[in-house]
């Protein structure tokens, strides 16, 4: 009966009929989509940190609205992403508990600090432009509620990656010293956003099962030559490098070659030992427990109201 | 203490003169509070003029197990689409 039932799902995904919350699914499945959709929605929500942290600084009135727009956005990322994983059957304060005690991972990009205006652009155009990579393919994802809520994302992220390439090219063009503060925002942007696409494909032995049930449509290596392959050239546009002295274009590949990526760097960042990571754990729990009364005083207030309708 | 907002499912008619549409969910501690949620997560850039909101228990569907017997009354009765019937070509403007 089990296997049966476990064709049946199969067949359907290789026919690319979309899973629903209330359809049978094996329960490797449900875990598997669990934990890659509320790791996503944790990384949007995480991800407002970095930025945030440069609203009040930005330089103009424009650059501020624009700023604000995009972290706002993150935060409806957040929310799509979570709400999608509810319909799984996990609750949204499980989801904040695996996140604040340290059980649940969030995208390890998140983790650096931003330490001038630039890094406002080199987020937009790498990180943002790395996320879009990997999330394009997410949007015919085998799970309906994962593939809608990654639709309505990707159509949000295209304008984040914009103002952030927008950002590099005015500083470019700018004087000695901004064009210095976009290169070195470069330097230091680069090798983390590269290593956002995850671990080698021979180093992440789930991949081929979740290529079988189409919650990922790309390898990670695929993905990251592909992202390099774009960057290489844009970054010509901006008249800025890439800090990679081994960035060459591999006329047989018909791709870029790259030199090694420090797998030591990003194990650490993984494993709670980058930069931010405490300081962003940090400001999430604040942020959850200074807001409690608020939660609790609207759930009084929204019982108080239905009594009074009783009444009346 | 363990008390999360309800969950509301949140419908909305993106132009006058279109059916509300399920958009997603979210929660929120009441009716009031679950519009003003679903105007700033689902409508930032203008995807709306009219939004629905319903809390998520109320909604009851079909069970995607018994669907092929549930439509099944439907499956063989082709003549309610108008291709089932063969007219001459010159009929015109049926
Ligand atoms: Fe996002
Ligand atoms: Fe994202
Ligand atoms: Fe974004």
């Amino acid at each position: 009966m089990e296997k049966n039932l476990e064709d049946i799902f199969q067949d359907k995904i290789d026919r690319e009929i979309r899973i629903e919350p209330k359809d049978w699914m094996p329960e490797k499945y449900r875990q598997t989509l669990i934990r890659q959709i509320s790791q996503h929605a944790h990384s949007e929500i995480v991800g407002m940190l970095p930025e945030g942290n440069w609203i009040t600084r930005a330089p103009s009135l424009r650059r501020k609205s624009i700023l604000l727009a995009k972290v706002q956005d993150e935060a409806g990322h957040g929310l799509y992403l979570y709400s999608a994983a509810e319909t799984l059957g996990i609750t949204r304060d499980e989801m904040y508990e695996q996140l604040h005690s340290g059980r649940a991972k969030y995208s390890s990009i998140f983790n650096y600090p931003t330490l001038s205006w630039a890094d406002m652009g080199a987020i937009g155009w790498l990180v943002d432009g790395a996320a879009i990579m990997n999330q394009v393919p997410l949007c015919r994802a085998s799970f309906g509620p994962y593939a809608r809520a990654m639709v309505r994302v990707c159509k949000e992220e295209s304008f984040h990656q914009r103002q952030g390439f927008e950002i590099l090219l005015t500083l470019s063009r700018g004087n000695e010293a901004q064009k210095n503060m976009a290169q070195d925002a470069l330097n230091r942007w680069w090798w983390p956003s590269i290593m956002m696409f995850g671990p080698t494909d021979d180093e992440s032995p789930n991949t081929i099962q979740s290529m079988r049930w189409k919650i990922k449509r790309f390898t990670n290596d695929e993905l990251r030559q592909k992202f390099v392959d774009i960057c290489a050239d844009q970054v010509k546009i901006l008249g800025l490098t890439l800090p990679d002295k081994d960035l060459t274009w591999n006329e047989t590949r018909g791709h870029y070659d790259f030199g090694p990526i420090n797998w030591d760097e990003f194990w650490q960042v993984v494993s709670g030992n980058g930069p931010c990571n405490r300081d962003r754990l940090n400001a999430r729990k604040k942020a959850w427990e200074d807001g409690a009364w608020v939660r609790e005083a609207a759930s009084a207030y929204a019982e108080k109201k239905k009594s009074e309708q009783k009444v009346a | 203490m363990n008390k999360e907002w309800p969950l509301w499912e949140i419908f909305i008619r993106s132009r006058q003169g279109l059916d509300h549409k399920h958009v997603g969910s979210l929660h929120a501690a009441d009716a009031q509070m679950a519009i003003e949620n679903a105007r700033d997560v689902y409508t930032r850039r203008m995807e709306g003029v009219s939004i629905w909101v319903v809390e998520s228990k109320h909604i009851h569907a079909s069970n995607p197990t018994e669907a092929g017997e549930l439509y099944d009354p439907a499956n063989d009765k082709a003549y309610r689409h108008p291709t089932f019937y063969d007219l001459p070509d010159e009929v015109k403007h049926m």
